[in-house]
């Protein structure tokens, strides 16, 4: 889940929520600079192309109560001029260069990139290490940004049904942990942050030691660092950021929540509290989110799409790669005549049969190779290669995990999916929403 | 390379062509027996390849009667052969992490195949079943027309489609591309299993078909491959129907859709141009300074950055086998409608009476052409650029041609296509918004 600055790349959302398998043969080198900036290198020759990538700790996560949206407001601030380059000069410079550039806020992170062809890398580090360390945050441009955001946010939630019950979904499932609060921000608070809050986030967020930079693709290690260090170094480090110590409270019972609104379709949204990457549990739980929806021969798609016909799509996916535990969750769209408890009791008869009969050999296998196959495609990007590295390394697990990540797959068994099937999906860790498409009359179906 | 020549004649084995300065392998273009076009090019760095077919069988061929017919023909294909179930097809592929996939829109047909080099074979053998002998069972047939229609009532709460379906659907009168790809809610049901397989027979022949290839595999290796699981398709004369050019409104148009909304969806724009037109290349960069390019656009600069009145704004044309859309579309909260509209003329009007300046010309070259490596950095990017090379036949010296026709590009070139493409007098407007909000006159 995360927002980007413009919509041209909506393959990163889809390539993000397939979430990451692991990406490299290749060497990864790991430099760490004097004032605790973290650099990670991976050399990939195969194109004249490079990307630069600049991950900041901080995201949603970090919000308080009544100023969420901080994170991803900046992120738009980040383009409107520091003490050396104006408004908009950042966008132009790389676009004239031949360069795409853009950024995305998720809930643990903020990250900033360029795709160059190779000999244009110099610009990343001219123009990253000066905003690091110069943005200037101009009264005007934060007040005409905001109004951007705003549309930004009308744009994808507010006049998209889905979405809002996603955001009321997450409202109700977190009630102590900031996974509650949208990425985006809710409108109130977008409109109450000021000047000032921004900044206070930037200085206290935007410094080396809480940044990694992530760079792929073609270019050669041993003269990229000492660059690197010239352009970085100089930045002084900050006062590490307080780490975040929020504990959601265990689920004692259903939650559920429903959303009146102009939809012609109702669709449903379930969501179980689950272990997030670094939990023993992960591996199995990724395994039964290929089991239910990878591919058309995935449980989900056989027997509510096509066998049953319920729904127009359903799906699964596991939010694994967040800093914090997240949810492990189910949605679908519901066909014309068909209710919501049809679909609702459908997803349910799969989740029991996940508890109570093991999964075949062949299923087994067949998310296993999927997992492997996706290992290998990835290497045929070197952006998703860097997304990859850059997220992992950002919510703290360290990239070396992706190393060992298809052995632990290889390893999960038919009684570890039974065994985690039967702790997470329970109806008292459950929380449901519901779309109630109203006509245009405003009267319910 | 002697079986190659007792199957498959190479007719054309030729054509080098090298865009980079890069050692990447050049691409090579070989019209097989039966009348394939096979486009090729090596990429040994991971041990995948895919593919991106194109079929001349795109929905203008289809009768207005039967609006959708195109679009299922190519849906049924991965549900069901002579010799395999729906289930079974995707059973096979899921299980080897490879991908398979046909759809269609309106110029053409589309298959592609994603897969590991070690399961080609596989691959290759389920590419062919559901290209050559499709089942067309009727209850497949039944299951995907009412996905289908789910589909299109799905898309009612997306107000960018339905602007769009408005905008196609007045623009282009009685031209075929005024038909939404996916069909109407009363044509669907109209279409029987003997048109679907009427329209699979005339089209879906090899010597109709352009098959790009890209990955881990040679010319040899891959002709070999294809004359083993396509040799059997027979090559048959296809004649496709003429389709007269679209006629362009007069006068404005507007078409306001009222739907409880926060935003307004604004389309604006008139029928541009098709892909072979010679002024494509200057249209590219006018279009770049106009509302094509990124961040650095007049109407992002305008719009977003300096009145903060939209998240995204984008002019663009749609070059086709036909005219397509030149179309401005945007978002902006109902009561800003106005204003926005009156923006985006503004620049209409501008680019058409001024030359642009001259650091917009060459910012505007050098991203068109120092981002080309960048369309071409993936393997799949790769092959979709390769077939649409073929399809529009732009001729495999495209990656030399390319930046030389951008960069010939002049502001005098640039004044007179705005003046002769761009037209802010005779537009159509769709606005999608809760009216009373928007308060758009007719």
């Amino acid at each position: 889940m995360f927002l980007l600055k413009k919509n041209f790349i909506a393959l990163i959302i889809v390539l993000i929520t397939i979430s990451s398998q692991p990406a490299f043969a290749k060497k990864v080198e790991e430099f760490v600079l004097l004032n605790g900036l973290k650099i990670i290198a991976m050399e990939d020759h195969k194109a004249p192309t490079v990307t630069f990538q600049v991950w900041y700790k901080v995201g949603a996560r970090n919000e308080a109560t009544g100023k969420t949206g901080l994170s991803h407001l900046l992120e738009h601030l980040m383009f409107k001029g520091t003490t050396n380059y104006g408004k908009g000069e950042f966008s132009k410079i790389v676009a004239k260069n031949g360069g795409n550039e853009n950024a995305f806020t998720g809930r643990d992170y903020t990250a900033y990139f360029e795709v160059f062809a190779s000999d244009r890398i110099h610009l990343s580090l001219e123009l990253e290490s000066d905003r690091m360390a110069n943005l200037l945050i101009d009264e005007k441009e934060f007040q005409l940004e905001r109004n951007v955001v705003k549309e930004e946010r009308r744009l994808r939630t507010e006049d998209e049904p889905t979405s809002l019950v996603e955001e009321e979904l997450y409202a109700i499932a977190f009630k102590v942990h900031p996974y509650h609060s949208p990425i985006i921000g809710w409108m109130s608070d977008i409109d109450s942050i000021t000047r000032n809050d921004l900044y206070s986030h930037y200085k206290k967020y935007y410094i080396p030691n809480n940044a990694t930079i992530v760079v792929v693709g073609d270019f050669d290690t041993s003269t990229l660092i000492p660059k690197l260090k010239e352009y970085f170094e100089k930045i002084p480090k900050g006062e590490a950021p307080a780490k975040i110590s929020i504990k959601e409270p265990e689920q004692l019972g259903e939650r559920r929540v429903t959303l009146h609104k102009e939809a012609q379709l109702p669709f449903v949204f379930i969501g179980y509290h689950a272990p997030n990457i670094g939990s023993k549990d992960e591996f199995a739980l990724e395994v039964i989110s290929n089991i239910l929806s990878s591919g058309k021969s995935s449980r989900l798609y056989q027997d509510i799409v096509y066998e049953k016909q319920l729904a127009l799509y359903a799906g699964g996916n596991y939010e694994r790669i967040s800093a914090d535990p997240s949810l492990f969750y189910f949605y679908g769209g519901l066909k014309p005549g068909k209710t919501t408890k049809e679909l609702e009791d459908a997803l349910y008869a799969e989740i029991e049969r996940l508890k109570a009969e093991p999964v075949s050999d062949r299923e087994l296998q067949k998310a296993k190779n999927q997992v492997e196959a996706s290992f290998i495609f990835a290497q045929d990007s070197i952006f998703y290669q860097a997304m990859q590295i850059g997220q992992i390394e950002t919510i703290g697990v360290g990239y070396k995990y992706l190393d060992t990540y298809p052995d632990n797959i290889r390893r999960v068994t038919k009684d570890d999916i039974m065994r985690v099937a039967k702790a997470y999906f329970t109806e008292k860790n459950r929380t449901v929403g519901i779309l109630i498409p109203v006509k245009p009359n405003g009267k319910g179906q | 390379m002697k079986q190659i020549r007792v199957f498959f004649i190479l007719i054309v084995l030729l054509l080098l062509s090298f865009y980079s300065a890069n050692a990447e392998e050049a691409v090579k273009r070989v019209v097989l027996k039966n009348g394939i076009v096979l486009l090729l090019q090596e990429r040994h760095s991971i041990p995948t390849v895919v593919f991106s077919i194109k079929i001349k069988a795109g929905s203008i061929y289809e009768p207005d009667e039967l609006a959708g017919l195109a679009n299922l023909t190519a849906d049924i294909l991965t549900e069901g052969t002579k010799n395999r179930t729906a289930k079974q097809i995707s059973e096979e592929i899921d299980f080897v992490g490879g991908k398979i996939g046909t759809s269609a829109n309106a110029d053409y047909a589309e298959a592609s195949l994603s897969i590991l080099k070690k399961d080609i074979n596989l691959g290759l053998d389920l590419l062919s079943d559901i290209l050559m002998n499709p089942a067309f069972d009727e209850k497949e047939i039944e299951r995907e027309r009412s996905q289908t229609l789910a589909g299109i009532l799905n898309e009612k709460d997306d107000p960018g489609a339905i602007a769009s379906k408005a905008f196609s659907k007045i623009l282009y009168l009685k031209h075929p591309y005024w038909r939404p790809v996916d069909g109407l809610e009363d044509t669907l049901p109209k279409i029987k299993k003997d048109d679907i397989v009427n329209f699979y027979k005339k089209y879906y022949k090899p010597n109709n078909t352009i098959m790009a290839v890209v990955g881990d595999i040679t010319l040899e290796e891959a002709v070999l491959l294809i004359e083993k699981h396509f040799g059997k398709w027979e090559k048959s004369k296809v004649s496709l129907p003429k389709i007269p050019s679209p006629v362009k409104l007069t006068n404005k148009n507007v078409e306001l859709i009222d739907k409880d909304l926060t935003q307004a969806t604004i389309h604006l724009g008139h029928i541009g141009i098709s892909r072979k037109n010679p002024d494509f290349y200057t249209l590219i960069v006018m279009n770049y300074i106009l509302g094509g390019g990124g961040f650095s656009s007049r109407l992002v600069e305008d719009i977003r950055d300096n009145q903060g009145l939209a998240y995204s704004v984008h002019s663009g044309f749609d070059a086709r086998l036909y005219e397509g859309p030149f179309k401005v579309t945007m978002q902006t909260k109902n009561e800003n409608a106005n204003k926005a509209i009156n923006a985006i003329l503004k620049h209409i009007e501008d680019i058409r009476a001024n030359p642009v300046k001259d650091n917009e010309l060459n910012d505007a070259k050098s991203y068109i052409v120092g981002s080309f490596p960048l369309r071409l950095d993936t393997n799949s990017k790769m092959a979709g650029l390769l077939s649409l090379i073929e399809f529009y036949d732009l001729g495999l010296n495209y990656f030399t041609e390319y930046p030389k026709k951008i960069n010939a590009v002049t502001k005098e070139d640039i004044l007179k296509a705005a003046k002769k493409y761009l037209d802010p007098k005779n537009y159509l407007l769709v606005v999608v918004a809760k009216q009373k909000e928007a308060g758009i006159a007719k």
